[in-house]
């Protein structure tokens, strides 16, 4: 009797997703689909709504990348108030928003590591769930969890003083920012008694991916193989081919490293991309016209920007992703080894916060700028988990009439199906229980990519994990949660 | 006796906001009747950092929206380490306060008030019957505040 496999994830904060996996009656894996619920309601809520609001309402989307949303968001009004697609603001809107971006960066890529990495890393991905958590860090490893703790302070902080408050930040508007740096915020982060300052950030960065390297040499076959599937990557570069995490042109390369798309301006990224609709998700899945639906998916996120950069454009990072480069070839597929590009990223991240807080323009109080009004807009930013858009179009009346996003797990849709794919039939075929290893490998794999679901309603109570077995007639064989 | 009172939701996501709204409410009537020692803060979820503050209290009450809930609100102290799991990008109240025990050694007497919600869609504003059961709790919480010792007695 051939049976389907359902794992559902309820979490608090990231709306749901489930996993089914449908196994044939001879036990095996014949088709597995990850359903993540994605929330469109948004897009029809801002029609009608002044321009002007968009930055700060879109923040409702979502309590994991606000920021990401707020700036996508500002940058494409930007170009609807006629300040330019990304380079025309003054050195001081620019600056401002790009330190509350490498902040929004620095924090989120923290968490992942120190609270959805490490214990994986620390304890094994078959280790009791109870201790696999930032709880058991702090029980085994003290000195990881203070860094756990402080970098992502560090990072809150930084965004708390860039966009005005943690909820709903204000900070970057139309045309530029409303506030500047005070120089007794920019001392709280760069004279504050060590480890709270910003070359703390940078050497616990290093020592963050020091960690990772170390697990790395001891489970290379695991880190090297395990999800490893062949893709595109697409992000936005520099137009000089550095990695650029505000702001750029778009490019992708093939699973070879071939250029398939060629320093684009994502102001016309509908000549380029396109979503498809499948029957059973409700989230959409991108493709590059170019290349077709079949062949033209890709990867977006760290892993994806460290395969189109030409290069990391401050030392310390650069360093790294040299070493990176010499040990994994011109491009890389292998899905875990997406942990070591976000660690790159964080040191990255690190690097650019403390040479902003040294750049006198952040005390500047030349903050915004206009010209000529336009009837369509669109933003780019490449947020924590990978490019998202945003486009607005506007009528006479400074009202939304048209919005369209593609958010950054909507653009992994397809690699997070072809990795629990993966998954799936290296674990469960000829299984016909789920296993707590199977659980966590799947975890393991959708994990790589961070991915955030923008249906962001969620209660107290809530369970985290519910696995529920159910035959081809409906009827439940077995149901686990955790 | 030192106090914070932490809510966390997301205040655009209409009921899913119940706990930051709570926490307002409560500040503004707090700064009214000048009561000392009360701090307020609130987010979109909870965090490791969050222990920072947790240790500095004594007394620790966390607002939330309660999806699947009867009553009005429920007020209830809870235990560290009853819910450690974690996968996602938020830590419970149980997690945290476990989280701060072994950073800090510091577990302060925490509570949760969990305010029965209706809708989740995207709008800054309450529903009725979600404003209706978080007035209940403020009402609730007031002379609590107003004499700390009240938390621990027993039926709390």
């Amino acid at each position: 009797m051939g049976k389907k496999i359902t794992i559902e994830p309820v979490t608090r904060v990231e709306g749901h997703g489930k996993v089914t996996i449908n196994i044939n009656d001879k036990g095996e894996v014949e088709q597995s689909r990850l359903h993540i619920v994605e929330f469109r309601g948004f897009e029809r809520f801002v029609q009608g709504r002044p321009y002007w609001e968009a930055p700060v309402l879109v923040q409702r989307l979502c309590g994991i990348c606000p920021v990401s949303h707020h700036l996508a968001s500002a940058k494409a009004i930007d170009v609807i108030v006629g300040a330019g697609t990304g380079t025309g603001l003054t050195p001081a809107g620019e600056k401002m928003r790009r330190l509350m971006h490498y902040g929004q960066i620095f924090q989120s890529h923290s968490l992942h590591f120190f609270h959805l990495a490490a214990p994986d890393l620390l304890f094994g991905y078959d280790s009791d769930p109870a201790l696999r958590n930032v709880i058991g860090i702090a029980m085994a490893n003290k000195e990881l969890a203070v860094q756990a703790v402080l970098m992502r302070k560090f990072g809150q902080e930084i965004i708390k003083a860039t966009a005005g408050k943690k909820i709903h930040g204000t900070g970057a508007i139309p045309g530029g920012i409303n506030k500047n740096l005070s120089v007794a915020e920019r001392d709280s982060f760069l004279k504050a008694a060590d480890p709270n300052n910003a070359d703390y950030m940078v050497k616990w960065a290093q020592g963050a991916l020091d960690f990772f390297k170390g697990y790395y040499k001891k489970n290379k076959d695991f880190i090297d193989n395990f999800s490893y599937f062949p893709s595109n990557h697409m992000s936005l570069v520099r137009k000089d081919g550095a990695l650029d995490l505000y702001h750029g042109v778009l490019r992708a390369v093939d699973a070879d490293g071939r250029k398939v798309l060629h320093d684009v301006d994502y102001q016309d990224y509908l000549k380029y991309i396109r979503e498809e609709v499948k029957s059973w998700s409700y989230m959409k899945f991108p493709y590059m016209m170019s290349m077709g639906k079949e062949k033209g998916w890709y990867r977006v996120g760290p892993l994806a920007r460290l395969n189109t950069a030409d290069f990391i454009p401050s030392p310390i990072a650069q360093k790294e992703f040299e070493e990176y480069k010499s040990l994994t070839g011109k491009v890389n597929n292998r899905c875990m080894h997406t942990h070591w590009a976000r660690l790159i990223e964080t040191i990255h991240a690190a690097e650019m916060i403390r040479d902003l807080l040294n750049d006198s323009d952040l005390q500047s109080d030349n903050l915004v700028t206009s010209g000529t009004r336009q009837a369509r807009g669109v933003g780019v930013i490449e947020a924590p988990r990978g490019t998202l858009f945003h486009e607005y179009s506007v009528n006479n009346n400074d009202q939304i009439t048209e919005c369209n996003m593609i958010v950054s797990t909507t653009n992994n849709n397809e690699p997070m199906n072809r990795a629990v794919n993966f998954v799936a039939k290296a674990m469960m075929n000829g299984k016909k229980e789920i296993t707590e290893g199977m659980m966590n490998a799947v975890e393991v794999a959708i994990r790589a990519y961070d991915p955030c679901l923008s249906c962001a309603t969620h209660a107290y109570g809530q369970m985290p994990l519910e696995i529920t077995l159910i035959d081809p007639n409906g009827m439940i064989l077995d149901k686990k949660a955790k | 006796m030192k106090i914070l009172i932490y809510g966390f939701g997301n205040p655009g996501r209409q009921d899913d906001g119940l706990g930051i709204f709570f926490a307002e409410e409560l500040e503004a009537w707090a700064a009214g009747e000048k009561l000392e020692g009360l701090t307020f803060d609130s987010n979109y979820q909870l965090n490791a950092e969050d222990a920072l503050m947790l240790k500095e209290n004594d007394i620790v009450i966390f607002s939330d929206a309660a999806a699947k809930q009867e009553e009005p609100y429920k007020f209830r102290q809870i235990q560290a380490g009853d819910k450690i799991s974690f996968s996602t990008h938020s830590m419970s109240p149980e997690s945290l306060l476990a989280f701060c025990w072994e950073m800090y050694s510091k577990k302060p007497l925490t509570f949760i008030m969990s305010i029965k919600a209706k809708e989740w869609d995207i709008n800054g504003e309450l529903t009725n019957e979600a404003r209706a059961n978080m007035n209940m709790a403020l009402e609730f919480i007031k002379p609590m505040l107003k004499t700390p010792y009240l938390f621990t007695t027993p039926n709390n």
